[in-house]
């Protein structure tokens, strides 16, 4: 079953990657690097999900105080560092040859340089503490409290500082209209990289049961 | 609430006793206003960086400062005491009035002599306040919590800062964007967007804290 997975997601991204160069067309009147839309996309929503993962695992941590909630929070936030660190790379890239310059500080550039100092303060604040039980419990106050300041950053100062970040999805009146190609290819790679995610978010979560269990047996 | 005024009492009695956080954030903020004005001069700056640098002086200010009244109560040993005497609610209520107290105190100072050195001139005087108050206020709130969760971890004065930058940034963008406003318009409704939203980061932070106060205390 889980080698079926395995073998069907290696397919699905494959396909998704050749779609996405040689099969989609290009974004009207723009050049070859809008393509990477069809990646930095789906990773920095992995970002904002496997922020809001870790955010629901904190919460159940403080509520059912089981330190298995805890460690999955911390796996969660572990890959969404991964994936906010590629889609800063991704868009940076992408912000080189479409606005000029590797960095300019747009509002989404701020918001997602405040995801990764978020993710980086929340492991400072773990490696800081010893003793787990306090370890758990302060870092999900910390992780609970970031994502609370999160609308601040995702909706209201894009609002006070005009972006020039293109938004097809959130703003359908928007200049940029997808075709049905393009549309498929963006679709299934969305699809294909969510799968990605859960499927190593799972596997994260059977190792701390085994990390867990290995602990139980050795008392 | 008058626990709470008991708690913001005792603190303030024994702050005047050591004068502790009130020399370091004082003369923090003066070195760091000297510095600045010693470095750019005062008539080449703009508007506009000024008010940043005033933002920037009062941030960093406060986190030399604002972690203090927690980790007192935990060198000295006094926490449990205090777990014994009063509820989580009061404490953080006291603390963080407190917190603002200082915060404002500290203003109160810094802010004429800002004045003084950079050549600084405001043209509406009421939305330069009123930025600064409810700035404050949302400072004070975020930094009291993150000094709780602080106090009970290890290398306490480097980690606050890089815990509360990323939670307090929201108040520093609006904070630099208001003052600036400040500085070139003469109606209220010009800055109403920031106000607004310091406002509205106000109340948000000042309930999560409420919430999550308890957790971190009593952990």
């Amino acid at each position: 079953m889980i080698l079926f997975f395995q073998i069907t997601l290696y397919i699905w991204m494959t396909l998704v990657i050749l779609a996405a160069f040689l099969w989609a067309p290009l974004a009207g009147g723009l050049g070859e690097y809008t393509r990477i839309f069809y990646f930095h996309v789906p990773v920095a929503w992995l970002a904002v999900l496997s922020f809001l993962i870790s955010a629901v695992y904190s919460l159940r941590y403080i509520r059912s105080r089981q330190i298995k909630t805890d460690l999955v929070a911390e796996a969660a936030n572990r890959l969404g560092l991964i994936f906010a660190f590629l889609a800063t790379v991704s868009g940076s890239i992408w912000a080189k040859v479409s606005w000029g310059a590797f960095w300019n500080w747009d509002p989404r550039e701020t918001s997602i340089f405040i995801l990764l100092l978020i993710y980086a303060a929340y492991f400072a604040l773990r490696s800081a503490l010893d003793q787990p039980e306090r370890k758990a419990m302060l870092s999900s106050v910390y992780s609970i409290l970031a994502f609370v300041t999160v609308p601040f950053f995702v909706f209201i100062i894009p609002r006070i500082y005009a972006s020039l970040h293109p938004d097809p999805l959130i703003n359908p009146q928007g200049k940029i209209h997808l075709e049905v190609r393009m549309l498929i290819t963006f679709i299934s790679s969305l699809a294909g990289f969510t799968a990605l995610y859960f499927w190593i978010l799972v596997r994260n979560i059977n190792l701390i049961e085994l990390k867990l269990n290995l602990r139980k047996t050795e008392k | 609430m008058l626990r709470s005024w008991y708690v913001f009492e005792k603190d303030l009695r024994q702050e005047f006793k050591s004068r502790y956080s009130l020399n370091a954030i004082l003369l923090f903020s003066i070195v760091t206003l000297v510095a600045v004005s010693f470095s750019i001069g005062t008539f080449s700056a703009s508007a506009e960086i000024k008010s940043a640098l005033l933002w920037i002086i009062l941030f960093f200010s406060a986190m030399s400062g604002l972690a203090h009244v927690f980790v007192r109560e935990e060198e000295k040993h006094t926490a449990d005491t205090l777990r014994l005497v009063t509820d989580p609610t009061s404490i953080f209520l006291g603390k963080f009035f407190f917190n603002l107290f200082l915060l404002l105190f500290l203003e109160l100072i810094v802010v004429p002599l800002f004045f003084a050195v950079m050549n600084f001139k405001v043209a509406h005087t009421g939305i330069f306040l009123s930025v600064l108050l409810l700035g404050s206020t949302g400072l004070a709130a975020g930094a009291t919590l993150i000094a709780a969760i602080v106090a009970k971890a290890s290398a306490k004065g480097a980690l606050f800062t890089v815990l509360s930058f990323p939670i307090l940034l929201p108040v520093l963008i609006s904070g630099i964007s208001g003052t600036k406003i400040a500085v070139t318009s003469d109606t209220f409704q010009a800055a109403g967007s920031e106000v607004q939203m310091l406002f509205a980061f106000s109340v948000v932070i000042i309930t999560a804290a409420l919430l999550l106060f308890d957790f971190v205390w009593n952990e």
